[in-house]
């Protein structure tokens, strides 16, 4: 099959997808059902793409089909500040219960993080050996978040856990219509400015060396993506919350549908996969589990099996 | 031409390369050899660009590397490392096509089409060219390897250890491939070789190092020498002349 056709199908699925969730059992009630659920497939549309997108980058650049870009610890961090302003101001704090500033506050923090840590750690050294130190950084600045994260949530009071609970999984449902609008443009923003390296990006699977050759400036093209990366990622997590697999999952479901190496393929099919992957599952856990689960649950199961699956797969290889 | 002066690569206070002035000639296919350690992948890595170096510089036509854009270097002066495991999965034709990429920025015109064919037909390839890469045997990968340096079309061409892992007969038939870019195309091809044989029979010119530093260069009949391979390899060396080629014989 073409990869058009394939493109064509995608479309097609997300689509009829789309139709059934906006439609299925509103028993009439159009001026409540639809807004509420347009948003929520805004919603999806914008996490589905933004992080299926950004992961599939970073599985380029890094040349590793099991790390996503969650692994120099945005969730963690995320989570940290969440329960941070708990911690310190409570949970009626202004920001946690006015949602712009909570996720401008998220966004900012993540996105100075990245910066500063790419900052700190481009600035010796080149090549294959810096990405994987990064990673191993990132590793443990994860871990030492998470820590730090667990030690304040021990501390604080049961009601306000709550709170800080909530956080802790990915939510589609609290997400407002202003913030919708203000990420669909940063999103956009960045898939443009992707789209324009996308034969780049093919080069780079090459790894580093034939990159070099071929004229590719490794150094600035790598430094570049990922910030774009930490740009999708941030505001994905701001907006909605941690949603720890998806990535993993949308990413390799894409190179196992297009089963090419060209990024103006995997790209966009990336994106589709992305909100199909969200609206089947919210589909399900209304419709199967009548919401006696949650769509990051679901997501996070189906995800972390695929994840021990590649890992048998990549050890067999 | 290429130029290095003074070229110095430093690891943890320990140079690998140290104070390299060599000019590599254009038209001719130059070799470096010398035991393992001695800095021969090093030093074609600093002169094509994939290593940064700690002092000296490396020039091509009198312009510094440095002074050069990434893209137009591209079409200058190709480079091939020795190892070429590949993540994804590409046919021959897709890897050669990545060739052109300094020219086509990835989209492809009937000119490069062109090239694309007439680098598969020179290494002999045609016939395999919608197979995939993995399925391919060393042989048959490393030329594939070459035909896309051939597609960037490039003055310049260099390759680290081009034989490793291959036959005598696939060796031959790489070499034979590499000196007709020299003498039929007018490439200038530069090497990094261990079989002492190979770099004998098929090389112009000798780039001989030690423990990061030039011990002897020369033309190759020149170099080839007991006293300077004795030197060099810390071995004894006979050396044979054979239908005017020299051969040397260290087994024993």
């Amino acid at each position: 099959m073409a990869s058009k056709t394939k493109i064509l199908l995608l479309v097609i699925t997300v689509l009829a997808l789309s139709a059934l969730f906006l439609t299925i059992d509103s028993r009439g009630n159009w001026e409540y059902v639809l807004p509420r659920r347009g948003e929520m497939l805004m919603a999806f549309l914008l996490t589905g793409s933004a992080v299926s997108y950004s992961t599939v980058v970073f599985q380029t650049i890094t040349g590793n089909r099991i790390l996503t870009p969650n692994i120099i610890g945005l969730d963690s961090l995320y989570m940290l500040m969440q329960t941070g302003i708990v911690f310190l101001f409570g949970s009626l704090s202004f920001a946690m219960t006015n949602a712009h500033v909570n996720f401008l506050l998220g966004a900012a923090a993540m996105i100075g993080f990245s910066f500063l840590f790419y900052q700190l750690l481009f600035r010796g050294g080149s090549g294959r050996q810096q990405l994987y130190f990064l990673l191993l950084t990132g590793l443990v600045l994860g871990t030492f978040f998470s820590s730090l994260t667990t030690f304040m949530q021990v501390l604080i009071d049961p009601n306000e856990f709550q709170t800080v609970q909530n956080r802790m999984f990915a939510s589609f449902q609290r997400v407002q219509s202003d913030l919708l609008l203000l990420s669909g443009v940063v999103f956009a923003g960045c898939a443009v400015y992707g789209w324009r390296w996308r034969s780049y990006l093919d080069v780079l699977l090459l790894g580093r060396d034939h990159a070099v050759n071929l004229g590719v400036s490794y150094e600035t093209i790598v430094r570049r993506i990922l910030i774009l990366v930490a740009i999708l990622i941030s505001t994905a997590t701001a907006l909605v919350g941690p949603i720890l697999f998806l990535g993993l999952l949308t990413a390799n479901l894409t190179y196992e549908m297009m089963r090419t190496y060209e990024h103006k393929w995997i790209l966009p099919a990336s994106c589709l996969v992305g909100t199909a992957a969200l609206l089947l599952g919210q589909l399900i856990v209304e419709h199967v589990f009548t919401f006696e689960t949650t769509l990051s649950v679901i997501l996070n199961f189906t995800g972390g099996i695929y994840f021990l699956w590649l890992l048998m797969k990549e050890r067999k290889t | 031409m290429i130029h290095t002066e003074a070229l110095t690569k430093t690891y943890h206070g320990t140079s690998v390369v140290e104070d390299v002035t060599v000019d590599i000639l254009p038209g001719k296919m130059t070799t470096f050899i010398g035991p393992n350690g001695a800095g021969k992948s090093t030093l074609l890595s600093m002169v094509s660009r994939l290593l940064s170096h700690d002092g000296g510089t490396v020039s091509l036509d009198g312009t510094p590397l440095s002074h050069l854009h990434d893209k137009e270097l591209a079409k200058r002066l190709a480079v091939l490392k020795q190892s070429n495991d590949m993540r994804v999965r590409l046919t021959v034709r897709d890897l050669v096509g990545f060739g052109r990429f300094p020219y086509s920025r990835g989209r492809l015109k009937p000119e490069d089409e062109r090239v694309i064919d007439e680098s598969l037909r020179y290494v002999e390839l045609e016939e395999m060219q919608h197979r995939y890469i993995d399925q391919l045997s060393g042989g048959q990968r490393q030329r594939a390897f070459i035909a896309m340096i051939l597609a960037q079309d490039t003055e310049y061409i260099l390759l680290d250890e081009p034989l490793n892992n291959l036959d005598m007969r696939h060796s031959v038939q790489i070499m034979k491939v590499l000196r007709g870019l020299v003498d039929d195309l007018g490439k200038t091809v530069v090497l990094v070789v261990h079989d002492i044989n190979f770099a004998s029979c098929y090389s112009d010119y000798l780039v001989a190092l030690k423990n990061g530093k030039v011990l002897r260069e020369g033309r190759t009949w020149d170099v080839i020498h007991p006293d300077y391979l004795k030197e060099i390899y810390d071995m004894p060396f006979q050396v044979q002349e054979m239908n005017n080629q020299k051969i040397c014989v260290y087994f024993s």
